[in-house]
C-alpha cells in the first residue's frame, strides 16, 4: 500500500487576504479581491479589472519580515510570505528535522522586476544585481534559503497547472520514500509582460470574470502565492499536530490539442480527473464538490463542463469556480485553489461561483451561486488546466485516522 | 531502495558540435573563437512541417527536432519486412508510429525561449500596445513539452522543470520516479536552453561569462573568472525495457543545493555511489563540468586528485559551452562512451586507460550552489 | 586441477522444437509450445493446458532407430534424442578418447509406462505386463542413454525435483574440476504423465490459462516435457581438440531453502543463497549479469520469493524473463532446457520474452522483458532452477572472448 500523504500546514496570500484566516473571512463574506490595479504600472490598468495583492512591495517586505528586500522580486516576496505561513502553520520549526523538499512553481519568475529594468540591463550597470532575479529558480532558492530547506528543491512551470503539479510532485516524492515532508505550491506576481500577453490572446474580460456564465468573456488576472505542507502520515503524527486533509488522488494529462485552447470535448480535463480518481479507486459519485478551473473563457468553461458531465454522468457533484474571488492566479492558482478546497473540507462548506447570472445552456449542471454551510464535504476535487494543454486534477479528502 | 533501471534507448542532440546524427559519435570537433557557442542547426524542414515551422522560434524547433531524432533513434532496425514509418512530419503514420505508447514527456529548461521573451520585452520597452500572441505563447516554459505532445498526440503525463542547473536533473528524477511507480514504460526526457546576443550581454554584466571572445578548445588556458556560454537541445527516449537500441541505463540522479561545509563533495559522492552498491574505484570514467571559470573549476580538481585520481576523467563544456541544461550534453556523451566503449580523445581530461567501461558518473556544479550527479551503467 | 568448464555441445527436444535450431526458431518468433493435452485420455483434457513435445512415442522411437515401444519409455526416448544431438554438436567421434561420464536427471522416470501397468495391476494382481514396469526407476533411462551414446565410465542419475538437471550440470562440473573426468554429458529428461498432471493438480498450482510468470494475476504453472543435455569439457580437451566452445560455465551454486516441502520461504532465502554462491564462484559482480533466465514457474509463491531474492541481490535487477511461457515447466529437464536457452541467448545476442505478461506484481518493482530483444552483447547469463523440497540451484554461463 502506498504511503498516505496528508496536509499539515497551509499558507496563502492573495487579493482576498494576507493569510489563511483573512482568506477564510473573505470567502465567508463573499468578498472578492477583484478591482483596479493600484501598484503595477500598466497601460491596461484602466481597461481591465485585476485581483492584485493590495500591498506595495515595501509592505510585502514587512510582511515577509525582511529587513532588506534588495534583490527580491515581488514574486519572491509573495512566495516567501505564503511559504513561511505554511511552515509555521505546520509548526515544523518545533520538530526535529526530517527530509524536506521545496517544490515551487512560477512562470513569470522575477519578471515583475526585470521588465522594469530591461533597458538598464542592456545599456548600463546600475541594475546588475537584479539580472539573476529573472529566472524561475530565483524565488525558489530565496524561499529555500530563508526557510532552511535543502534536501530537495526544484521549480516547475506548466502555466496555469503549475502549482497543482508541484503538489503532485511533492506527493510522489513522499510516496516513493525520498522525502518525508514537502513544501509545495506556487507564486506569481502580476507583470506588464503577461498582462500584455494575455491581452494579445484577447482573453481578458473587461468586467470581473464570470465563469460558466453564458455571457462570460474571459479571464481576470490575479496574483499571489500559496503553499501546502505535505507529509507522510507517520511524520504528521509527530508533535501532536492537526491534520487538515489527505491528498487522496492526483492525475495529470496533456490535451495535445492546441497551444492555448482546449479540445471541445475536454479530453485532457477528462483524463486528468479520471486518473486522479483511479489513483485510489475513488468512484466519481464519492466526490462532493469540484473546485473547477473555471477561468471564464469561452473555451475552458465549455471544455471543462463537457468533461465533467462525461465523467460524472448522472451524479454531478456541486461545482463552482472561485476565480471570481481571487482572479486567475496563474502559477499559484493550483495551490491557492487547493487551499480553498481544503477550507471547504474543514469548515463543511461549498464556496459560490460569484458573478454567475445566466448559466450556460450547453451544460446540464448549474454551479453553486450561494455559499453553502453545514454540509458534509468529504471529498473535494480541484482542477487546474494550463496553456499547452497541461491538465491536473487533485483530490482532497477529509482526514480520518 | 530498489532501483528500477531506466534504459536510454534513443538520443537526439542538437549542439554546437556535429551531433544531430545519432549514428555518428564526434566524428570531428568544431573549434570556435567566439563570445558564445551556438548550436549547429540541422535541416529543420526535414523534421517539422514547413508551415508550422515558420511560426516557431528557434528553441521550439530545436526541441521538437531533437525529440523526433530520439524517437527515431529508439526504433529498432527493421527486421525483414517490418514497416518503418518515415519521419516526414504531419503524416498520421508518423504520429501513430512514433508517439504510440509514449507515457510521459518531461522537459527541463533553465530559461525557456529567450528569443520570444526578448521580443516581447523589446516591444514593451518600445511602447507597443497590442502584440501578436505567438511570442507570448512561445515564451511560456512548458510550450516545448506541449508542442511535442501535440505533434505526437500524446495525452499522457507532461511536465516542465525550470530550476537553473537542476532543470534537466529534475526532469530525469521525475522520469525515474515514473518508472519506479510503474506509471510509465517509456518517457521522452529533454534538457534544452538557448543563448542569444542580448541575453549574453545582460548576463555578462552579472559576471557569468568571460569578458571577451575565447577559443573553446583552449578554454582552460585563460585562467580567468567567467565561463564560455553555450546552448543545446538533448532529448532522450527512456524505457523500462532494454532493446537493441539501448545505449546504457541511468541508475540514479541526485541534486545537491548549497552543500554544507561540513559535508564535502567527495563524501556526498561516495555516499551516492554506495547507495547504488558502488565504490569510487568502480567508477570507470567521471565526466566533469569544467567550464573555464577559475572561481569554481577547482572544485573539480579536488575530486580529480582525490577520490577519482584513478578514474578516466572527461570534460565536455569546451564542446557545448555552459548553459543550465548542459548535463544533457554530458548524458549524451556518457551514453555514447558506454555504447561504443571508447572515450574520444577530444574529451579526455587525463590519460588513463580504462579497459572496460562499465560505470560512469557525471558531476556538474553551477557556481558552487547547484551540484548534480548522474550515474550511468553499461547495459 | 582443471579450473575452467566449457560447453562444447548442446542438444534439446521440447514443446517448441525437436532440436536446437527449431527451438531457436520458435524462441525467435515467440511461438509458445503450450496447448491441449493429446498424449493420453484424461478428465483434464480441455481444462488444463500442457506443453507437450509434438511427437508421438512411435515417432520418437523412429528417430532413435528403435522399434520396441515397451523397451523405451517416453522419458528415455526424449533423453536419447537430446543427448545424441549434444554429443554430435560437440563433434565427439570416439567417446573413449577421454574419460567421459553421463549424468542425467529425471523426476518422472518410466512413469508413463508404470501408470499404464498399475491401472491393469490394481484391477487384478495377475494382470499388467511386467515389461511396462521394469523401466520404472529413474536410473533406467540414464543407462539406456549411456548405452546409446557409448558411455561406459561414470553414469549416474539425480532427482531433486525442478532443479534436477541444473544439479546434473553442477555435479558434472565438479567431477571435471576434481580431475576425475575430462568430459561429462549432463542434463535431464522428463515426460508428461497422468501421474504428474494429477499430482500437481492436487496441489492446486496449475494455471488453467497457461502460466503467467511474474504477473500479478498468475495462478500457477504449466506442465511441460522434454530433454536437454550439455557436453561439458575441460580446458585440456578443448585445447587438444582445437574446439570452439559455445560458452563457459563460470559459476554455480546450490542451497536449500529449508522452509517447506512445496513452498519457498517468503524472503526467498534459498534462492538468495544459491545466486549468491554462483556469483561468488564466478567472481562476477551482480552488475556484470546481462540477463537472468528466471525459474519463474508462474506460481504465486515462486515468483514472489524469487522476485524478492532478485531485488535483494541485484540493484538494479538486470533484464530477466521466464521462458517457461514457451516450454512449460519441464520439471527434471527444466534446468538443462533453460541452460540451453541461456546459451542460445549468449550465442545470438538475444533475449527471449516472458510471453503472456500484462500486469506488474504489486510487491515487486521489477518487471520482465516482454519483447524479443536482438543485437545485444550478452556476456553473462544467470539461470535459476528452484525445486520442491527447497532445492535451489543457479548456473552462470559466460560468453567466450
Amino acid at each position: 500500500m502506498a504511503r498516505r500523504v496528508v496536509v499539515t500546514g497551509i499558507g496563502i496570500l492573495s487579493s482576498i487576504g494576507r493569510n489563511l484566516p483573512e482568506t477564510l473571512e473573505s470567502v465567508l463574506r463573499s468578498r472578492s479581491g477583484i478591482g483596479k490595479l493600484r501598484y503595477l504600472n500598466s497601460p491596461h490598468q484602466n481597461e481591465f479589472p485585476f485581483a492584485e495583492v493590495p500591498f506595495p512591495n515595501t509592505a510585502l517586505t514587512e510582511l515577509a519580515q525582511l529587513s532588506d528586500s534588495e534583490g527580491y522580486s515581488r514574486n519572491a516576496l509573495l512566495g516567501l510570505i505564503a511559504a513561511t505561513e505554511a511552515l509555521q502553520h505546520a509548526r515544523l520549526h518545533e520538530l526535529p528535522p526530517l527530509r524536506t523538499g521545496l517544490l515551487s512553481a512560477t512562470t513569470v519568475g522575477g519578471m515583475d522586476t526585470c521588465e522594469r529594468y530591461y533597458n538598464d540591463f542592456l545599456t548600463n550597470d546600475s541594475k546588475n544585481i537584479y539580472i539573476d532575479v529573472y529566472d524561475c529558480a530565483d524565488s525558489t532558492e530565496k524561499i529555500a534559503d530563508h526557510l532552511s530547506i535543502r534536501d530537495y528543491i526544484t521549480t516547475l512551470s506548466t502555466a496555469c497547472s503549475s502549482a497543482a503539479n508541484a503538489i503532485l510532485l511533492g506527493a510522489r516524492l513522499i510516496r516513493s520514500g525520498r522525502l518525508d515532508r514537502a513544501v509545495a505550491g506556487g507564486t506569481e506576481a502580476l507583470t506588464s509582460f503577461h498582462i500584455n500577453g494575455f491581452n494579445s490572446l484577447k482573453i481578458l474580460d473587461k468586467v470581473p470574470c464570470r465563469p460558466f456564465d453564458v455571457n462570460r468573456n474571459g479571464i481576470t488576472l490575479g496574483e499571489g502565492a500559496a503553499y501546502l505542507i505535505l507529509e507522510t502520515e507517520e511524520a504528521a503524527h509527530a508533535g501532536d499536530r492537526p491534520i487538515f486533509a489527505e491528498l487522496s488522488g492526483f492525475g495529470n494529462a496533456c490535451e495535445a490539442f492546441h497551444q492555448t485552447a482546449s479540445a471541445p470535448d475536454g479530453k485532457g480535463a477528462y483524463l486528468a480527473m479520471e486518473r486522479a480518481l483511479k489513483l485510489n479507486g475513488t468512484k466519481p459519485s464519492e466526490i462532493d464538490y469540484i473546485n473547477a478551473h473555471g477561468t471564464g473563457t469561452d473555451n475552458n468553461d465549455l471544455a471543462e463542463g463537457a468533461a465533467i458531465e462525461r465523467l460524472f454522468g448522472e451524479k454531478i457533484p456541486l461545482v463552482s469556480s472561485t476565480k471570481p474571488f481571487t482572479g486567475h492566479m496563474t502559477s499559484a492558482a493550483g495551490s491557492a485553489e487547493a487551499v480553498l478546497s481544503i477550507l471547504c473540507l474543514i469548515h463543511r462548506m461549498v464556496l459560490p461561483n460569484l458573478n454567475l447570472e445566466t448559466p450556460m445552456p450547453e451544460l446540464k449542471f448549474k454551479p453553486v451561486t450561494e455559499l453553502i454551510r453545514d454540509v458534509d464535504v468529504n471529498l473535494v476535487m480541484s482542477n487546474s488546466f494550463g496553456f499547452g494543454g497541461n491538465d491536473t486534477s487533485l483530490i482532497f479528502k477529509k482526514y480520518n485516522r | 531502495m530498489i532501483r528500477v533501471p531506466a534504459y536510454i534507448n534513443g538520443i537526439g542532440l542538437i549542439s554546437p558540435q556535429q551531433t544531430a546524427d545519432p549514428s555518428l559519435f564526434l566524428p570531428e570537433v568544431m573549434e570556435y573563437t567566439t563570445d558564445f557557442l551556438t548550436s549547429v542547426d540541422p535541416n529543420y524542414k526535414a523534421f517539422i512541417d514547413p508551415l508550422a515551422a515558420r511560426r516557431m522560434s528557434r528553441l521550439i524547433k530545436m526541441g521538437i527536432t531533437a525529440a523526433k531524432i530520439a524517437l527515431q533513434d529508439a526504433t529498432p532496425k527493421p527486421h525483414e519486412g517490418d514497416f518503418l514509418p518515415s519521419l516526414a512530419s504531419g503524416s498520421e503514420a508518423t504520429r501513430e508510429g512514433l508517439g504510440v505508447g509514449l507515457d510521459a514527456i518531461i522537459t527541463g529548461t533553465g530559461l525557456g525561449s529567450v528569443e520570444d521573451t526578448e521580443k516581447i520585452l523589446g516591444r514593451m520597452t518600445a511602447g507597443e500596445q497590442l502584440m501578436n500572441p505567438t511570442p507570448f505563447i512561445q515564451s511560456t516554459y512548458n510550450t516545448i513539452s506541449s508542442q511535442i505532445a501535440i505533434i505526437l498526440q500524446c495525452h499522457n503525463y507532461n511536465s516542465t522543470y525550470v530550476h537553473r542547473s537542476f532543470s534537466f536533473e529534475s526532469a530525469l528524477q521525475d522520469a525515474l520516479l515514473q518508472f519506479e511507480e510503474g506509471a510509465a514504460a517509456t518517457a521522452l526526457i529533454g534538457g534544452i536552453d538557448e543563448m542569444t546576443e542580448n541575453h549574453l550581454k545582460i548576463t555578462r554584466r552579472a559576471g557569468h561569462w568571460k569578458m571577451g571572445p575565447v577559443n573553446n578548445l583552449n578554454l582552460l588556458s585563460y585562467q580567468t573568472p567567467g565561463a564560455l556560454a553555450g546552448e543545446g537541445s538533448a532529448y532522450f527516449l527512456m524505457a523500462s525495457q532494454i532493446t537493441s537500441t539501448t545505449y546504457a541505463s541511468l541508475l540514479d540522479v541526485q541534486t545537491i543545493y548549497k552543500p554544507e561545509e561540513s559535508l564535502p563533495m567527495d563524501e556526498v559522492i561516495t555516499r551516492f555511489l554506495s547507495d547504488n552498491g558502488l565504490s569510487p574505484d568502480q567508477v570507470d570514467a567521471v565526466i566533469l563540468g569544467y567550464n573555464g571559470d577559475i572561481r569554481y573549476d577547482f572544485l573539480y580538481d579536488r575530486l580529480g586528485s582525490g577520490i577519482f585520481r584513478e578514474a578516466q576523467q572527461v570534460w565536455y563544456k569546451h564542446l557545448c559551452g555552459e548553459y543550465y541544461t548542459s548535463t544533457g550534453f554530458a548524458l549524451w556523451l556518457g551514453a555514447n562512451i558506454l555504447k561504443h566503449q571508447v572515450i574520444p580523445v577530444a574529451v579526455r581530461f587525463n590519460n588513463l586507460n580504462a579497459d572496460r567501461l562499465q560505470h560512469i558518473l557525471v558531476y556538474n556544479q553551477d557556481r558552487n550552489i547547484n551540484h548534480s550527479l548522474l550515474l550511468l551503467s553499461r547495459k | 586441477m582443471p579450473k575452467r568448464i566449457y560447453i562444447t555441445g548442446i542438444g534439446i527436444i521440447s514443446a517448441i522444437g525437436d532440436n536446437v535450431s527449431s527451438v531457436f526458431s520458435s524462441l525467435e518468433t515467440c511461438k509458445s509450445g503450450i496447448g491441449e493435452i493429446t498424449l493420453f485420455p484424461t478428465l483434464h483434457q480441455g481444462i488444463l493446458p500442457v506443453a507437450e513435445v509434438k511427437l508421438t512415442k512411435d515417432q520418437l522411437l523412429a528417430m532413435t532407430g528403435n522399434s520396441d515401444s515397451c523397451e523405451f519409455t517416453r522419458t528415455t526416448l526424449l533423453g536419447m534424442i537430446a543427448a545424441r544431438e549434444a554429443v554430435e554438436s560437440a563433434g565427439i567421434g570416439d567417446m573413449t578418447t577421454w574419460h567421459s561420464g553421463l549424468l542425467s536427471a529425471t523426476t518422472v522416470g518410466g512413469m508413463d509406462r508404470s501408470e499404464v501397468f498399475y491401472g491393469e495391476f490394481l484391477e487384478n494382481p495377475s494382470h499388467g505386463r511386467l515389461r511396462n514396469i521394469v523401466n520404472h526407476d529413474c536410473g533406467d533411462s540414464t543407462e539406456r542413454i549411456a548405452s546409446f551414446l557409448g558411455i561406459n565410465g561414470l553414469v549416474s542419475t539425480l532427482s531433486t525435483a525442478c532443479s534436477s538437471s541444473a544439479n546434473s550440470i553442477m555435479f558434472g562440473a565438479d567431477l571435471i574440476r576434481s580431475g576425475k573426468l575430462d568430459r561429462v554429458v549432463a542434463g535431464g529428461t522428463d515426460s508428461v504423465t497422468r501421474f504428474t498432471l494429477n499430482g500437481f493438480n492436487t496441489l492446486m498450482i496449475l494455471d488453467k490459462r497457461g502460466c503467467h510468470p511474474f504477473d500479478e494475476h498468475r495462478a500457477g504453472l504449466t506442465l511441460g516435457e522434454g530433454a536437454a543435455f550439455l557436453v561439458l569439457e575441460s580446458e585440456k580437451v578443448v585445447e587438444k581438440e582445437g574446439k570452439k566452445p559455445l560458452a563457459e560455465l563460470t559459476g554455480y551454486g546450490n542451497a536449500n531453502d529449508a522452509y517447506h516441502q512445496t513452498a519457498s520461504s517468503p524472503e526467498g532465502k534459498g534462492a538468495f543463497l544459491a545466486m549468491t554462491k554462483a556469483l561468488e564462484m564466478s567472481g562476477l559482480y551482480p552488475g556484470d549479469i546481462d540477463y537472468i533466465n528466471v525459474h519463474g514457474t508462474g506460481t504465486e509463491n515462486n515468483d514472489l520469493s524469487e522476485g524478492i531474492a532478485l531485488e535483494r541481490i541485484f540493484n538494479p535487477v538486470p533484464p530477466f524473463s521466464s521462458t517457461k511461457t514457451y516450454t512449460g515447466h519441464a520439471l527434471g529437464a527444466a534446468g538443462a532446457v533453460e541452460a540451453v536457452i541461456s546459451i542460445l541467448s549468449i550465442k545470438h545476442g538475444m533475449m527471449f520474452p516472458d510471453l503472456n505478461w500484462s500486469t506488474p506484481m504489486k510487491e515487486l518493482k521489477i518487471r520482465p522483458v516482454t519483447n524479443i530483444v536482438r543485437d545485444l552483447s550478452i556476456r553473462h547469463v544467470l539461470s535459476n532452477s528452484f525445486g520442491f523440497g527447497g532445492n535451489n540451484s543457479t548456473l552462470i554461463f559466460s560468453k567466450i572472448n
